[in-house]
């Protein structure tokens, strides 16, 4: 798993690595189970606070991508997690909507763009 | 959570200067960064947790020992790291380690000369020959060489180089690793303490004027930009070191009144520096103000 911070970013230091993890996670970057860093190896890596990656690793828990284990540390989501799963269908009903939407702006019928999504998923 | 370091309306005062009411404390595996701008009290208070300056009133514990009364207990499991060093001049490490081991039951003289080892630096020079940078890390090796649960950091970075700055948040980010150590960490370089921090306790003329984690200080304060005739005199009221010069001005709020700013004006995040400033500017202008009415 890749996790670096821009310094000079407006975007909080935790959003940031946040945002980091989700992608990989979600983009398939990750293995399943592959552990993360400690709360205070990742502060120390980073050189940020501890607070701040307990924060991360808080947030990221709750929303489903990685998992506690006590005594262990922790881990990325098994793909097969509920929330995972409706944080990736919900990603991909966003898309679709912006698709749709940008479909009709350019004046495109709903079966040409069924056609185009169809399209897409052949290749 | 345990408090390595409990601080409750600490006073001290000298003819010129007083410490009033400083209340605080820092949670065991974390650091707290000390700031404020010189003069604030910063040095009094650290001098009062190590029982240097003798307190007027209040109750400073450190592993839940009291100060004054247990204060040989505690400075066998304290570190300190001060601007200059405090050991003598004219020893070699070598000589100096000979020195210090009688007065520490926990001595560890394989750690300490791994960490001098690792910090390059000499055992047979004279340590008065060393650079700043050098006595800081002969500080620190000598507080992580018996077995110190907290460590005290005064001033350790002024006047010394980005290179060497980083070292030492790198070798605090270590110590702090295990959840069992803390680190006070007394700077007006607000940089340094800005990303490794976790808790930050903030000093204005003797007093605390925020004491939190630094998250919480992050998202507390904006500040506050435009043209003087699209600031409400309510608003106006609310404003701390309000500035105004020939084409606007320039004010630090609280984020609590972020409802009440209209779309003319614009906001941004206030840093630890920045808030410092700002808070310097209104005291200014409250002496002026009693000056003013006398």
């Amino acid at each position: 798993m890749k996790i670096y911070i821009k310094n000079k970013s407006d975007v909080p230091i935790y959003e940031q690595i946040e945002e980091q993890i989700r992608t990989q996670i979600l983009e398939g970057q990750t293995e399943e189970n592959e552990q993360l860093p400690s709360i205070r190896q990742l502060a120390r890596d980073l050189k940020i606070s501890v607070i701040t990656t307990t924060r991360v690793y808080n947030d990221l828990a709750d929303e489903g991508f990685i998992i506690s284990v006590a005594g262990k540390g922790y881990f990325v989501a098994p793909r097969n997690n509920e929330l995972l799963r409706e944080r990736m269908l919900c990603d991909m009903e966003e898309a679709l909507e912006r698709a749709v939407t940008s479909g009709r702006n350019a004046g495109l019928s709903d079966d040409e763009i069924a056609a185009a999504l169809r399209k897409f998923m052949e290749e | 959570m345990e408090n390595i370091l409990e601080i409750k309306e600490l006073n001290k005062s000298y003819a010129d200067f007083a410490l009033k009411d400083v209340s605080f404390s820092l949670p065991r595996g974390y650091i707290m960064g000390f700031v404020g701008e010189n003069g604030s009290g910063k040095t009094t208070t650290i001098r009062s947790i190590l029982n240097m300056a003798k307190i007027d009133s209040g109750k400073i514990s450190v592993f839940g020992l009291d100060s004054i009364k247990d204060t040989v207990a505690i400075k066998q499991r304290l570190g300190v790291v001060f601007d200059s060093l405090y050991l003598a001049e004219h020893l070699s490490v070598r000589q100096i380690e000979q020195q210090l081991m009688p007065f520490y039951s926990e001595w560890d003289t394989k750690e300490f000369h791994s960490k001098i080892k690792q910090f390059g630096l000499p055992e047979d020079k004279e340590v008065g020959s060393f650079s700043k940078g050098m006595k800081m890390k002969l500080m620190i090796a000598v507080a992580l060489s018996h077995n110190a649960e907290l460590m005290i950091l005064d001033e350790p970075t002024s006047g010394l180089d980005p290179v060497a700055r980083d070292e030492l948040l790198d070798i605090l980010a270590e110590y702090i690793e295990d959840e069992k150590r803390s680190v006070l960490f007394s700077t007006h370089i607000t940089a340094d303490v800005e990303r490794v921090a976790d808790y930050i306790t903030m000093l204005h003329g003797g007093r605390v004027w925020f004491t939190g984690t630094k998250d919480e200080l992050d998202g507390k304060y904006v500040l506050l930009k435009g043209a003087e005739d699209d600031l409400p005199d309510a608003l106006r009221e609310k404003c701390i070191g309000f500035h105004a010069y020939r084409n606007g001005f320039d004010a630090m709020l609280d984020t609590q009144y972020l409802d009440e700013v209209p779309d003319a004006l614009v906001t941004e995040k206030a840093n630890i520096d920045e808030i410092l400033v700002y808070i310097a500017k209104e005291a200014r202008h409250e002496k002026s103000s009693e000056s003013d009415a006398v």
